[in-house]
C-alpha cells in the first residue's frame, strides 16, 4: 500500500505525460483538418481558375437589318415560312457591310465564321418576340464563334493562342476591340440551354434538370423505403436467421460495385418493364437502388441510438408499437436518418457509372421537360465535355463541375437546414 | 456477516394472501435467459391497498415489479412462468390486450424518463394516445390536475411548454409521476420514485400516495424503510428473487417473522 505522498508524487510525475499526449492528440487533429482544407482550398481555385472564364462569353456587335426580301418572308405568322427562311442570311449580310475588305470566297468564309452557327436562330426568336422588327435594323450584340472566344479570352490576357486563327480573323477582331463592339457579356446560354456541338451554344441547364428530375425520384423512393424497412428491422421484425441474413445482405450490397445497379437496371426497368432509356425515371430508379443501403444502416443506427429509456417510457403509457415509433423513435431519430439521407443523395448526384448503362450518356439537346424525357445529368456532362475535343470546352468542363458542386452545397445546406429545425425541438 | 442462504424449497411467511385482491400472483418464475431473478413467488395485492416491497439491491424488486404490467416483454430474452391475474383475468395467456392493460397498470421508472417533449405534452400523452379527453379544456385540466397532484403545478406552470428534460432530476421524476396518473390508472406501480427526490417532494409524494390508495392499488419499490413504514398497508421483503416474508407493515418493522427479514429491518445486511 502507498500512502498518500508516494501517491500524490506518482499522479504529479504522470502529468506531465498524459497532458504531451493530450497536446500531441491535439496537433495531430489540427494537422489533419488543415490537410484537408488545403486540398479543398487547391481543388476550389484549380476549377474556379479555369471555369470562371466560362461563365463570360464573347460577343460582337453587330447592325442588324431584318431584311424581308433576304428571309424570303412575307407573313411572320407562317410557321412554316419561319421554319424554311435562311436567318444566317442577316448575320452575313451585317457581317459584310461591317466589314467590306473581306473579298473571295476563303476570306468571306472565315468572315462569317466569327458569329456562332446558331446565333441566327437567336435572332428569329428576337423577331418572333418583337415583330415590328421586321424591315428595320438594330444593333444586336452576336454570340462569337468558340475559336474566337478562345483567342479574344487569351487575347486579353495577353498571351493570344491563334491556333486556329486566321491573319484576317485577327485584324477583324482588333478593328472591332478598337470600336468596342467586341466584348465579354454574361454567357445566358450556359445557365438556359442544353448540350450542343457547338461550345459558345452549349449549356450545362439540360443537365441540372436531369439531375433534378433524376434526385426527385430517387429521394422519394429511396428515403420512405429505406426508413420504412430500417423501422421494420429495428423494431418490429423478430430476431432470427432471416433477419440476421437480411441484415448482412443490406451490409453487402452497400459495397456493390455502383455498374451492377446499372446493369441490373438495364435488365429488370428497361428490358424486362420497359421503362423508357436514358429518362430519369429510369436513372432514378437506379440510383435508389444504390442508396437504399446507405439510407437503411444509417437509419438502423439512428433508431438504434434512441434511448431505450424513452421507448419504455412510452410502452409503459400504454403506447402501441406503432405509437412508440410515430410519437417518440421517428422525431427522435429522424435527424440522423436525414443525415444518411444527404450521404446518399449526394452519391447519387455525383455517380456516373450506373447511368452510363441505361443511356442517360446520350447527346441530348433539349431540356427535359419531365421524368420521362430523354436526359443526362451533370456529372455525365461533365464526363462528356471533357472529353469534347475543342479548347473551349475545357473552360466548359470546369463550369460543369463549379454547377455541381454549387448544386451538392446548395442540396446539403437545404438538408442541414432541415435536420438543424428538427433537432431544436429539443 | 450472518447466515445469507437461504432453504431452496423455501415458504414464504406471514401472510401474502388478501381477501380482496386487485392483483394475484402463483408460483411466478422470470427468467432473464438462462439466470432466474424471480423464484417461485406467490402473493396477492389487495384492492385500495398499497403494499410496499423491500430488500437488497439486486434481489429483484424492479423484475416483479415489471411483470405486473408486461413491460419485461419488452426485455430480450426474459421469460416470465406462472400465473399473474388481474380481478381474476390472466395477464399473460389470455386475450387482455397489452396496451389496455398498461392503460390500466401505469408504471413509474426508477430513473426518471421524461419525453424529450414539452411539460405538457409530456402530460397530456397519455390521455391523448387513450383519447380521454374531449377538448383542448379537459386536456388542459388533467394536466394541471396531474401536476397539480405530483406536487409539480406550482413550479412548472409557467413554462409548461418547456422541455420536460429540461427540469431537475426531482422535477422529472414527479413529472414521470404526473404523467403515470393523469390516465387515472387503477394499478400504480412505482420503483423507487423517491430516490432522487428531497425530503420536502418526498412527503409530498408519500401524501399523494396515500391520496391515491382512496382510489387505487399501488406497488412501490422502496429503499427507504421509513417511507415503507409511513405509506404501505403491507410489505413484502425479497431476497435474492425470493420473497421471504409478506406481513403488515406494523408487524413486519416491529416483529418480522423472518430471520432475514429481521437481518434486513435492524440493518445487519443489505
Ligand atoms: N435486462 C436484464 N438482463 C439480465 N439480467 C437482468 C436484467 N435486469 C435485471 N437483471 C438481473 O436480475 C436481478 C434482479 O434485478 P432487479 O433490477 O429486479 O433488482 P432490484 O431489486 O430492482 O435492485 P435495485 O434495488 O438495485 O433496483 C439482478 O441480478 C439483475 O442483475
Ligand atoms: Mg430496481
Amino acid at each position: 500500500m502507498n500512502n498518500s505522498a508516494e501517491n500524490l508524487r506518482r499522479i504529479q510525475k504522470s502529468l506531465k505525460k498524459r497532458y504531451f499526449v493530450e497536446r500531441c492528440f491535439l496537433w495531430s487533429g489540427r494537422a489533419a483538418i488543415t490537410l484537408g482544407l488545403l486540398a479543398v482550398l487547391v481543388l476550389f481555385v484549380d476549377i474556379t481558375s479555369k471555369g470562371y472564364g466560362a461563365f463570360r462569353s464573347t460577343e460582337i456587335l453587330l447592325d442588324i437589318h431584318y431584311d424581308a426580301d433576304a428571309l424570303g418572308i412575307d407573313n411572320l405568322h407562317d410557321e412554316k415560312q419561319l421554319a424554311f427562311a435562311d436567318w444566317d442570311v442577316l448575320l452575313k449580310n451585317a457581317l459584310r457591310e461591317q466589314f467590306p475588305d473581306a473579298s473571295g470566297r476563303k476570306e468571306r468564309k472565315q468572315l462569317y465564321g466569327l458569329v456562332s452557327n446558331g446565333a441566327g436562330f437567336d435572332l428569329k426568336e428576337r423577331l418572333i418576340a418583337n415583330p415590328k422588327l421586321l424591315n428595320t435594323s438594330e444593333k444586336v450584340w452576336i454570340i462569337a464563334d468558340d475559336d474566337i472566344d478562345t483567342y479574344y479570352k487569351s487575347w486579353l490576357s495577353g498571351d493570344p493562342y491563334a491556333e486556329r486563327m486566321s491573319e484576317k480573323q485577327i485584324q477583324w477582331i482588333e478593328v472591332l476591340d478598337e470600336q468596342g463592339a467586341i466584348a465579354l457579356k454574361f454567357s445566358k446560354n450556359l445557365f438556359t440551354r442544353g448540350d450542343s456541338r457547338e461550345p459558345e451554344q452549349a449549356g450545362i441547364w439540360g443537365a441540372v434538370m436531369g439531375s433534378l428530375f433524376t434526385l426527385a425520384i430517387t429521394f422519394c423512393l429511396s428515403f420512405p423505403i429505406g426508413v420504412a424497412a430500417a423501422i421494420y428491422l429495428e423494431e418490429f421484425a423478430p430476431r432470427n436467421r432471416l433477419t440476421d441474413f437480411i441484415e448482412v445482405n443490406i451490409n453487402n450490397l452497400a459495397a456493390v460495385p455502383s455498374i451492377i445497379f446499372g446493369l441490373l437496371g438495364l435488365a429488370i426497368f428497361i428490358n424486362f418493364f420497359h421503362v423508357p432509356r436514358s429518362a430519369p425515371l429510369v436513372g432514378g430508379l437506379v440510383l435508389t437502388l444504390m442508396t437504399l443501403p446507405t439510407i437503411i444502416i444509417t437509419s438502423r443506427a439512428a433508431i438504434k441510438s434512441v434511448p431505450p429509456s424513452i421507448r419504455e417510457a412510452a410502452l409503459g403509457m400504454g403506447a402501441s408499437r406503432h405509437q412508440v415509433v410515430m410519437h417518440h423513435v421517428l422525431p427522435l431519430s429522424m435527424p440522423g436518418m436525414l443525415t444518411g439521407a444527404i450521404i446518399g443523395m449526394a452519391q447519387a448526384l455525383g455517380e456516373t457509372a450506373p447511368l452510363l448503362m441505361i443511356g442517360m450518356v446520350a447527346f441530348i439537346v433539349d431540356i427535359p421537360q419531365g421524368f420521362t424525357d430523354p436526359a443526362t445529368v451533370l456529372p455525365v456532362q461533365i464526363f462528356l465535355w471533357a472529353d469534347s475535343p475543342e479548347r473551349a470546352f475545357v473552360e466548359k468542363t470546369s463550369a460543369a463541375i463549379m454547377v455541381l458542386l454549387s448544386f451538392l452545397i446548395v442540396m446539403n445546406m437545404t438538408a442541414v437546414w432541415i435536420r438543424k429545425r428538427l433537432e431544436r425541438r429539443w | 456477516m450472518p447466515d445469507m442462504k437461504v432453504n431452496e424449497k423455501h415458504v414464504t411467511v406471514g401472510k401474502q394472501f388478501h381477501d380482496d385482491p386487485r392483483m394475484t400472483m402463483r408460483n411466478v418464475n422470470v427468467f432473464y435467459g438462462e439466470k432466474q431473478a424471480i423464484h417461485d413467488v406467490s402473493i396477492d395485492i389487495g384492492k385500495n391497498e398499497v403494499m410496499a416491497m423491500i430488500g437488497p439491491s439486486g434481489c429483484g424488486k424492479s423484475t416483479f415489479l415489471r411483470s405486473l404490467n408486461r413491460m419485461n416483454d419488452t426485455v430480450e430474452g426474459c421469460r416470465v412462468e406462472g400465473e399473474i391475474c388481474m380481478d381474476g383475468e390472466s395477464l399473460y395467456n389470455t386475450k387482455l390486450d397489452v396496451v389496455e392493460l398498461r392503460a390500466r397498470v401505469g408504471m413509474v421508472f426508477q430513473k426518471p424518463n421524461p419525453f424529450p417533449k414539452s411539460i405538457y405534452e409530456n402530460v397530456a400523452y397519455g390521455a391523448k394516445i387513450h383519447g380521454l379527453a374531449d377538448s383542448r379544456i379537459d386536456l388542459d385540466e388533467i394536466v394541471e390536475n396531474s401536476l397539480n397532484k405530483a406536487g409539480l403545478w406550482k413550479e412548472v406552470k409557467d413554462r409548461l411548454h418547456q422541455p420536460g428534460t429540461g427540469l431537475s432530476g426531482g422535477q422529472q421524476q414527479r413529472l414521470c409521476i404526473a404523467r403515470a396518473i393523469a390516465v387515472t390508472p387503477e394499478v400504480i406501480l412505482m420503483d423507487e420514485p423517491c430516490s432522487a427526490l428531497d425530503p420536502i417532494a418526498t412527503a409530498r409524494i408519500e401524501e399523494l400516495i396515500k391520496e391515491l390508495s382512496e382510489n387505487f392499488t399501488i406497488a412501490i419499490v422502496t429503499h427507504s424503510m421509513q417511507q415503507a413504514a409511513r405509506v404501505s398497508d403491507r410489505t413484502a421483503y425479497f431476497h435474492l428473487g425470493q420473497l421471504i416474508e409478506v406481513n403488515p407493515t406494523e408487524q413486519v418493522f416491529t416483529m418480522p417473522e423472518h430471520e432475514l427479514t429481521e437481518g434486513y429491518i435492524t440493518g445487519r445486511f443489505g
